[in-house]
């Protein structure tokens, strides 16, 4: 990187373990990606090559693909800052892929779209229909990129404590966006499959040495009672479970001002379900029903919308076949499942060992506890503390290259290829393409570093939650009856699909601007903790309200269901043993033919 | 209309479309039922017996042990079950319009 352009007066407190260890990482990627770049030419290749992947790689590239910055530094923080609801966002980041697998993996991997948009226009014959749904590529990837930039952001003013936070969003978000416009890091399966294995290294070494030292993840849970603590204390606790009663020591230090207490934390409708209607000033007792209400919604949006993901839907196509489709599903829950029991052990580690990062806001506040927690080890003397840190960066780096690298190159396909090739230029040679794409990487790339410079105050987890909460009301409906309700029309899915996206996409844009303190509503969310909490998570309207859009509209303009509804639906669900799919190619290009 | 139609019009036919997807469906819902009573019976647990699941077990609350950790386990077993009968389903879908007529095309 180009570290060698900064002040020498910036290395000063930096720590030369952690960052020897990024600076690998970041070179190796980049090596890795320029490597393969040039193996690997167009898009048929990377597809072709897929193809010729095994279950087991393939799986490790989808996870390490899916494992963003959300996963590997934002639920840290938010189980360390908000407690127990936290929780929710590991566990549906995961169990949203078995909502793929059960309804749409399989019939979208039959129908043979490579995209969304693909799928939108082949299953509608409407190639109106598939701008619409580049467009909420674009909103989708948008809200997706902020949080990959605030990783970025933080882990780099904790390399260098003097480097301000929009320097290194700057900074990262410049080197992959150069990289992705020269031709570097495509979507290649061998270097997402190599940052699977490096994430779940980083997540797992530095968590099992902290709990060897420290003491176990359940025994860290179990101090978190509601003792006072004075000073830097060893609580002890005693293992009630199985009839042993042996004590356990466990330390633990005070925490600060801003804490949540400990039965707030450890309890369900904790601090964050609870934020509106406790500045609503309602009671304990009155906020419980908004707390059941916002978990609800959280769950809907964030199962619904994993489900939705332009960017991971793309993977399922380099299987071979229908039944390695579904193997690597299994594989890719139990290499994400395996990886997501890690991260809170992290924030509940923090909690108890470096309580001092809740008095601190933006990057300096606890998305950055996976990062800081492995030096604590240093207390007992020696650099190991320092060289876990390093691992733990490695892999955000890792992790935030990989997802926003993956982002990048899908916006900016669906910028030069949709809008450019398809829609301004339809004559333009591929020269002038290839110009456009990466005209639109540098566009795109820029105004991703804008928008990540603005949101150092919000929290990564909240931001990919409303990135789900879009696409949950979006392209999730769309799949879901697409696949399942033959009596869809193309303007019944464009009204739900706009309807839903856009109430979701308004909703967010509304949050951020008023937590962002852009917009001052804080007087208004005051008096209605209800709309609060209906904006802040809205998938528990929209998602229906989307659905209801399709099917009404739909009903209305029954006249317009493509002819070919059958084959269609046949294509979609039929064993591809029975070869429908070439008959459908062969018999669609000899009657319409466009 | 044919006493026995080729495979090639049973494909076709408005039943065969009708019972693949009735079928598969079928499975989907299951086990999505399956899945969304855990997922959506947590938080009401939460909500109306909130003593009992903070009743700890080896340091854990009992809401978290099964939140944080007895979770993906459960899904696994859930995707396991799901993926075993479907590729079930498919090949006998596959054999039973192939039992027809043997030479049907690849």
């Amino acid at each position: 990187m180009s570290t060698p352009a900064l002040p020498l007066a910036l290395f000063a407190g930096v720590d030369p373990w952690i960052f020897a260890c990024s600076f690998v990482t970041v070179i190796i990627t980049i090596w890795m990606g320029f490597r393969s770049a040039r193996t690997s030419k167009t898009a048929s290749d990377f597809f072709v090559a897929g193809r010729s992947v095994s279950v087991g790689w393939n799986a490790s590239a989808i996870s390490g693909e899916y494992l963003s910055a959300a996963s590997f530094m934002g639920v840290a923080g938010m189980v360390m800052s908000s407690g127990y609801d936290a929780l929710w966002y590991p566990v549906c980041y995961a169990c949203g892929y078995l909502f793929l697998l059960l309804f749409i993996a399989g019939p979208l991997r039959r129908f043979g779209a490579y995209t969304i948009p693909d799928f939108a226009e082949g299953r509608y014959d409407s190639p109106v229909f598939r701008k619409i749904a580049v467009c909420f590529v674009l909103f989708i990837g948008f809200f997706y990129t902020m949080p990959q930039m605030k990783g970025a952001g933080t882990t780099l003013a904790y390399i260098f404590p003097g480097l301000p936070y929009w320097v290194g969003v700057v900074l990262v978000g410049a080197v992959i966006t150069l990289n992705v416009a020269l031709g570097g890091m495509k979507g290649i399966t061998l270097v997402q499959a190599v940052q699977y294995w490096i994430k779940l290294f980083a997540i797992c070494v530095p968590i099992f040495v902290l709990m060897s030292v420290y003491g176990f993840y359940g025994r860290h849970v179990e101090v978190n009672d509601g003792r006072s603590i004075a000073s830097s204390v060893v609580v002890n606790a005693t293992s009630a479970a199985g009839g042993r009663d042996a004590a356990v020591t466990i330390l633990r230090k005070p925490l600060g001002e801003k804490a949540p207490s400990d039965l707030a934390w450890v309890s369900p409708f904790g601090p964050l379900t609870t934020k509106a209607a406790k500045t609503a000033g309602l009671t304990a007792e009155q906020a419980r029903p908004y707390s059941l209400l916002y978990t609800y919604s959280l769950i809907i949006a964030l199962v619904c919308g994993t489900a939705g993901l332009p960017h991971i839907l793309v993977r399922f196509y380099t299987n071979p076949d229908g039944v390695a489709a579904k193997k690597t599903t299994m594989w890719v829950m139990i290499l994400i499942g395996v990886f997501y029991v890690f991260p809170p052990i992290f924030g509940v580690l923090g909690r108890d060992l470096l309580p001092e990062l809740y008095a601190a806001t933006g990057a300096k506040g606890t998305d950055k506890i996976v990062l800081e927690l492995p030096r604590v080890l240093n207390e007992h003397g020696g650099v190991w503390g320092s060289v876990l840190s390093g691992i733990t960066c490695a892999g955000a780096f890792a992790a935030f290259m990989s997802t926003f690298s993956g982002l990048l190159v899908s916006m900016t396909g669906a910028l030069a290829h949709d809008v450019y090739g398809r829609m301004l230029r339809p004559k333009s040679s591929a020269a002038e393409r290839m110009f456009a794409f990466k005209v639109s990487a540098v566009v795109i790339g820029a105004i991703a570093i804008g928008l990540g410079a603005q949101v150092e105050q919000l929290q990564i987890n909240f931001m990919v939650g409303q990135a789900f909460a879009i696409a949950a009301a979006s392209y999730f409906p769309l799949l879901f009856m697409s696949v399942w309700w033959r009596g869809m029309t193309m303007q019944g899915a464009a009204t739900g699909m706009l309807g839903g996206g856009l109430a979701a996409l308004a909703c967010t844009t509304i949050i951020n601007l008023s937590d962002l303190k852009i917009v001052d509503l804080a007087a208004f969310w005051k008096v209605n903790p209800l709309l609060r909490i209906l904006c802040e998570q809205p998938a528990i309207w929209t998602v229906p309200l989307a659905i209801g859009l399709m099917i009404g509209v739909s009903k209305l303009t029954a006249a317009t269901i493509p002819s070919d509804i059958r084959m269609k639906m046949l294509v979609l669900h039929a064993p591809e043993k029975l070869g429908l799919k070439q008959e459908y190619i062969q018999e669609h290009s000899a009657g319409a033919g466009h | 209309m044919s006493p026995s139609p080729s495979p090639q019009e049973r494909v076709h036919s408005e039943e065969f479309l009708h019972t693949l997807m009735r079928r598969q469906l079928k499975l989907s819902v299951i086990c999505a039922t399956t899945f969304l009573v855990v997922l959506l019976g947590l938080p009401l647990a939460n909500y109306w017996a909130p003593a009992l699941m903070a009743t700890r077990i080896a340091g854990f609350t009992l809401s978290w042990l099964i939140l944080g950790v007895l979770f993906f386990p459960a899904v696994w077993a859930i995707s396991w079950y799901f993926i075993r009968r479907s590729i079930w389903l498919e090949n006998d879908e596959v054999a039973q319009v192939q039992a027809v007529q043997p030479e049907v095309k690849q």
